[in-house]
Order: structure tokens, then sequence, then C-alpha cells
């Protein structure tokens, strides 16, 4: 096993590969190239010596080449280990972040099971009822989060690649409305869906494109003003697919525009407007827009809306 | 009869925990953002409230920074409710003048009643 583990310490892509740094940024690598110029600069120093021993200066110059080899590599070293620890850093931020997240939704869960055991609760069945909704809503919110999470992680890990075929997005668009239907008229607004008569199908995931469909709208709901309206629209522009969704909403600050498809970044005024959210949403959607082999933007300005659009390559 | 103002964004907990404590025999006020809370603060003379720090329009801070700063609401015992654990966040409310703070998923239904008692000193 230690023979093992020791053979493997000098496999170095599979190490660098481990931390996710570019062979260029990685330790292991940068030392083995920091071994060989000592041993070459060595060498030449011997030969070069050997030769010019009478003209000190020129070995002068070989040296203060090679010292200013080793600096440089030294702080690209210095610079990968500040990297990897920057990426302990944030593994740890997520920890906490999660855990936050769930925890809210899990106190509900508590409370209310609390409160159903206890007997102290009105019996009748409406009231039941009542208290059992609660339990579903936040067991169903946990699901999302965590189903959220499952896909983040894929997508760092490289492994939430698309599964292409031939789709029409008119199509899933006018499901993902149909499928809000609820959270419109509840909350009173209205959506229109512009296109043009024929439009070419795209080569992209049927079920990923879906999803970001899904969190687009979902945003432009959540965000919007009462009575406002929700436009999209999907047209052909320079061999591309293009879907735009616009909204009359709070907007986002221009501060926080640079930061809106981090992971967990939510900007202060969304946090003002809807406190619920895992900011998970938009890193989500961009990562899925780009694999697709599109672009993805936004246009907004605080108090006045938002629209985001993509757009795909039409195959 | 003691009066509770709850300034709770989720009304998932609005419901239990306001619930909960009405059946304790409390007389319940319940506020969904900051905004709306701390006016009620100044109408309804509470005697104690309940806050959270992740609210709408105004958040839990502001809140109690403001509720210190009125006259009409300074004296008013409250209890700072959160899932943040961070220490500072912690640290931040009782400084501008929360009597305690609770952390939600640590404590069941039973121990804020009791916590809520203790406050009210009964």
């Amino acid at each position: 096993m230690e023979v093992k583990e020791t053979i493997s310490q000098f496999n170095i892509p599979g190490q660098c590969k481990k931390y996710g740094l570019p062979l260029w940024q990685c330790p292991q690598f940068l030392f083995l190239i920091m071994g060989a110029t000592i041993i070459v600069s060595i060498l030449v120093a011997y030969i070069v010596g050997e030769r010019y021993i009478e003209d000190p200066q020129i070995i002068v110059l070989i040296v203060l080449f090679v010292a200013a080899i080793l600096f440089i590599m030294a702080s690209i070293i210095i610079r990968s280990f500040e990297k990897l620890a920057e990426v302990s850093k944030m593994k740890t931020e997520f920890v906490n972040i999660v855990s936050h997240q769930l925890r809210s939704p899990v106190s509900n869960l508590k409370w209310v099971i609390e409160f159903l055991i206890s007997g102290k609760i009105e019996k009748t069945a409406e009231k039941q009822q009542e208290y059992l909704q609660i339990l579903k809503e936040n067991t169903e919110k946990m699901e999302e989060l965590i189903s959220d999470l499952l896909i983040v992680s894929r997508i760092e890990q490289g492994e939430f690649l698309p599964k292409k075929e031939k789709i029409s997005l008119d199509d899933l668009i006018e499901k993902a409305i149909k499928e809000a239907e609820l959270f419109t008229q509840a909350s009173n607004l209205k959506i229109e869906f512009k296109k043009n008569k024929e439009l070419l199908q795209v080569n992209a995931d049927p079920f990923q494109l879906k999803l970001a469909i899904d969190n687009l709208l979902d945003n432009a709901i959540r965000y919007s003003k009462e009575k406002g309206g929700i436009e999209i629209k999907l047209e052909e522009k320079n061999k591309t697919l293009f879907f735009e969704i616009r909204d009359n909403g709070v907007g986002i600050p221009k501060e926080d525009q640079k930061h809106i498809f981090q992971k967990f970044f939510r900007s202060g005024n969304a946090l003002k407007h809807k406190t619920e959210g895992s900011g998970l949403g938009l890193y989500i959607v961009k990562s899925i827009i780009e694999k697709s082999g599109g672009k993805i933007g936004f246009k907004s300005q605080e108090g006045q809306g938002s629209t985001f659009w993509f757009s795909l390559p039409i195959q | 009869m003691k009066t509770i103002l709850f300034i709770e964004d989720e009304a998932a907990l609005q419901k239990t925990l306001g619930e909960f404590l009405a059946r304790e025999g409390y007389e319940m006020i319940s506020a969904l953002d900051g905004e709306i809370g701390f006016k009620l603060a100044k109408t309804k003379n509470p005697d104690l409230i309940l806050l959270d720090l992740i609210l709408p329009k105004k958040n839990g801070f502001e809140v109690l920074k403001e509720l210190k700063e009125n006259t009409k609401t300074s004296d008013i015992p409250v209890i700072v409710m959160t899932n943040l654990e961070a220490m500072e966040s912690v640290d931040k409310a009782l400084e501008l003048g929360a009597t305690t703070y609770l952390v939600k998923a640590n404590y069941s239904l039973e121990e804020v009643l009791e916590k809520i008692k203790k406050v009210l000193g009964e």
C-alpha cells in the first residue's frame, strides 16, 4: 500500500487533477521543473566556467539569469498554494451556507412535528391538514435544495454533460409557462410569449434546457412587482436561436450585477423582496447554456426590471 | 394577558410558533416584514418582541436599531430568533440591544416558551 502511495506521488498529472489545478499552477509539477532547472544550471555553469573562466562577467550574468528564473517559479508556486488554500476556504464556506439553508426547513419540520405530537393543536381535521401541508412544503423545499446542490456538484466535477438531441425550444417554453400557472395566477401576473412562426430546432439536452427556462421564469415571477407582466421572446438571430425573458420587477442593483451568476450569490434587494432562495439557480442556468454551446447575459436596472437572454446555435 | 409581537417572514413559522404561543395564553401579533414589524411595535406596544434577522424590506438588525432608538419602543425586550449561528451576527444583535437570542434549529417549542417566560419574568 505504501509503495503504491509513493508511486502515486510521482503521478503528477493525477495529483494536479486531484487539486483541480492546471499543470502550470500545480506545486508538484513546478517543483519538478525547478529541480530540473537547478541541475541544468549547475551543469551549464560547470561547462561555461571551464571555458570562460578568464571572463567572470559572463558567469555573473548566467547566475543572475538562473536566479531570475528560480524567483519567478517560486512566486508561481506560492500563488498556487494560495489558490489551493482559497479552494479549501470556499469548500468550508459552501458547507456553512448549505447547512444554514437546510436548517431553516428542518427547524420548521421539527416544530410542526413537536406541535402535532404535543396534542395541544386544535383537533379539527382542517387544522391538522394545514400543518400536514406545512410539512409537505418544507420537505419539498429541502428536496429542491438538495437536487440543486447535486447538480452544482456534478457541474463542478465536470459530470453534468448535456445529452443532446434535436428539440424545439417553443414546446419547452410553453410547458414551463403552463406549469408555472399556479404561481402566476396567485401573484396576478401575465405572461406573454412571442415567437416567430417557423422556428428551427436546436441540438441540446431537453431536461437541462427545461431546467434553465424554469429557473429564469421562476426568477421573473418571484421578483416581479404585483400586477406585473412577463414577456418571453423566441426568435432567430444570426444563425442562433435567441431566447429573452423580460420582467418589470425589482431589478438588480449595479454593484451586484457582476456577481449575479456566482454560486450562492443573492442580491441585497432580492433578499429585501424575497428572503427565500438558494442563490444557485442562475449559476446552474449559466453552466447549462455554456455547456450547450450557447451564450447568456442580462440587462437590468434597479426598480425597473430585468431582461435575461440566452442564444443557442442552430444546427 | 401578555402580548407578543412576532416579526418573521416565513409563514410556516408564523403559524406554528404563533399558534403554539397563542394556545399557551399569549396574545399574538404577527408581522411578515421588518417595516410592518416596526410600525406595529410603535402602535401596539407589545410586552415582548420576537425578531427574525433575515427579513424583507427591513432586516432584523435595522429593525432592532430603530426599536432601540425610539423612546416608545426602546424598553420592550427583544428576543432575536435566527438560524444564523455565526457569532458575529449574534454579537451584533446583542450589541444593538437585543435582550437575548435563540437559534431556531436548536430549540424545541417548549424551550422557546421557557425562554419567553424567563424574559417576561413569569
